[in-house]
């Protein structure tokens, strides 16, 4: 191992553990809740990446394995069935929709897979609260803990993200790329677009529902199509966008920096933090595709030579 | 005799114009510019406020306010195609209209929350004296507001339709539809023909806005809703298929009254988006468009 990946394995130790501590240390429940949402949208984000940033295929519908996960893990939960196979369930749910709807909707390319998402989305979310219109509440509110909620939320933060890292890092990952970058050319390597589309999804889909019944867990009372409504969809993708899409950092610098800045506008100048986000978002769309990841490269290449990081050496090929 | 599958068709049908005029707009800039603008809705929103701040400030009937609305939103969507949407003019065309995508999405958020500084999120409409008035012909009531859709919807297609085909301008846009790269070696200004498109996608949200308002209410969450109504209008008709938009909002409307008719009213939104994902499956030109080569 060289140095450099000893070094960031080190640093991502530190960060686990400083999250693990933290909420022992610092007993107040609302910085506890922040970072619970912090650590939500890091896995939202991540796991909107695998398909949206890595596959290339922007997807508008993830609200929809959200609320599925959400949904599945609610009722099966408060029906009485052990939390951990409720949350599963969940995750298996969304995937299942994830197949049954993948199949026909990468029939669709480019925009009309987007726009055909973002309809699939709705029809659960007008769905669901024409069928389940009733407020859910918590049976068990007496004995709510945040604590292990917390937890929960950190686990799944940490496996998200490190699912998201190893698949894109495998033969799977660079199939994935490769359709991205281009579908008729990923074809005529003998790479199967429909397949990789697939599994980007369903892993996508998988997290997205793992998340949504973490969410179910940690809501006391909601309304059950709460969790389909576009939000879910539409801020983790800003997040991605933001941080940088097609890294795994991006999710996790964008999520930060969208409650990081949220916070801090909440507090100064009210509700006006959607307007600043929106803005941000067009002007990377615009000028700054990849994300702030991008833009930290860009500042490096304007620093003076000895400022800059070292770069390891290139192998000789002699 | 009241029949009542009468009574909903026929409001199926004047509520359908309303569609088609909304997706008018949203589909005429997609044909000409390849921009998809999600936030065609926020721009209907913000042409609903203008006849409603417009009525209750200054009293003004919300059809002669029509123009106001128009000129506002032509105006307002000159900025917006400046401002943002010239910046993706020279992408090719795939990512052109992922960027629009991406791009009018965060306007909408951004039109859809200065809304709600502005104006609150409280829901307003327009009564005008003339609201409840109705003929009733065969049985079958019909109210003047809703009557006025057709005949609004029909009087800015028809004219949409004059302006394309008989003047010069319309005839430069036609051009870039076919080929921007020939247009523009043929001396057509592209920058100004996308900027005259958008601007005028932005007017006719306007006009639709301010239907909707008549029809409906004006409120800022809104947006979201009409755009999604806007886009299956326009896969229906055909994308970027101007006829192809009232026709496709006739279906759309008689399609949701059906189903407040035979199933649930609370399933009318559901049905149209049903009826989309299918259509965008089975056949994404559109029922009517030509397959393309």
């Amino acid at each position: 191992m060289d140095k450099k990946r000893i070094i960031s394995i080190a640093l991502l130790a530190v960060v686990i553990i400083v999250l693990a501590v933290f909420p022992v240390v610092i007993k107040q429940d609302s910085k506890i809740n922040l970072v619970i949402l912090l650590l939500l949208y890091m896995s939202i984000a991540s796991s909107w990446n695998i398909l949206g940033g890595y596959t290339g295929q922007t997807n508008l519908g993830h609200a929809a394995f959200f609320g599925m996960g959400s949904l599945t893990t609610r009722l099966l939960w408060i029906s009485g069935i052990p939390f951990f196979l409720a949350l599963l369930a969940g995750g298996v749910v969304a995937v299942a929709l994830a197949m049954l709807i993948g199949i026909p909707a990468f029939k669709l390319r480019g925009v009309y897979f987007a726009i055909g998402t973002l309809a699939l989305a709705q029809i659960l979310n007008l769905t669901v609260a024409n069928i389940l219109p009733e407020m859910s509440y918590n049976p068990a509110l007496s004995d709510y803990q945040l604590l292990p909620r917390y937890y929960l939320f950190l686990i799944l933060a940490v496996v998200t993200i490190g699912a998201a890292y190893w698949l894109v890092n495998s033969r799977w990952g660079l199939g994935m790329m490769a359709v991205r970058e281009g579908e008729d050319a990923a074809e005529s390597l003998g790479i199967s677009a429909l397949k990789h589309k697939l599994l980007a999804l369903s892993v996508s889909a998988f997290f997205a529902g793992l998340v949504g019944g973490a969410f179910a867990y940690y809501h006391v009372s909601y309304y059950l199509n709460m969790p389909f409504s576009p939000e879910w969809t539409f801020d983790p993708m800003m997040m991605a966008y933001i941080g940088g899409t097609g890294t795994i950092i991006g999710p996790i610098i964008g999520s930060i920096f969208f409650i990081g800045i949220k916070q801090l506008l909440v507090w100064n100048v009210g509700e006006y933090h959607l307007i600043i986000f929106g803005t941000l978002f067009i002007l990377i769309v615009l000028f700054l595709p990849g994300g702030l990841v991008e833009a930290w490269k860009k500042i490096q290449n304007i620093l003076p030579l000895r400022f800059r990081p070292v770069k390891s050496k290139p192998a000789l090929n002699t | 005799m009241i029949s009542p599958l009468g009574q909903n068709l026929a409001y199926g049908i004047l509520v359908g114009a309303l569609y088609g005029l909304v997706a008018l707009g949203l589909s005429l800039v997609f044909g000409v510019t390849k921009f998809l603008n999600v936030a065609h809705g926020e721009l209907l929103m913000f042409g609903g406020y203008a006849s409603f701040w417009a009525f209750s400030l200054l009293g003004l009937d919300p059809f002669l306010s029509i123009p106001v609305t128009i000129v506002f939103l032509f105006l307002g969507g000159a900025i917006l195609y400046k401002l943002i949407f010239s910046r993706t003019v020279k992408l090719p065309e795939e990512s052109k209209i992922k960027n629009t995508l991406l791009v009018a999405f965060g306007l909408s958020i951004i039109l859809q929350n200065l809304a709600l500084r502005f104006w609150t999120a409280d829901e307003r409409g327009i009564t005008t004296s003339y609201f409840g008035t109705a003929f009733t012909v065969f049985g079958v009531r019909l109210p003047v507001v809703r009557l006025a859709n057709l005949a609004v919807a029909v009087f800015f297609l028809v004219a949409i339709q004059l302006f394309l085909r008989k003047t010069y301008t319309g005839k430069a846009i036609r051009a870039t539809v076919q080929n921007w790269e020939a247009a523009s070696l043929m001396g057509i200004d592209i920058h100004k023909v996308y900027l005259l498109s958008f601007a005028l996608g932005a007017a006719l949200a306007g006009v639709a806005g301010t239907l909707v308002t008549v029809n409906y209410s004006v409120m800022p969450s809104m947006g979201l809703n009409w755009t999604l109504k806007a886009l299956i209008v326009m896969v229906l008709g055909g994308l970027g298929n101007i006829p192809g938009t009232l026709i496709g909002g006739l279906i759309l409307g008689v399609t949701e009254s059906a189903t407040s008719f035979f199933i649930d009213s609370n399933y009318r939104e559901v049905a149209g988006l049903v009826l989309f994902l299918l259509v965008l499956i089975f056949r994404p030109q559109g029922l009517f468009g030509a397959k393309e080569a």
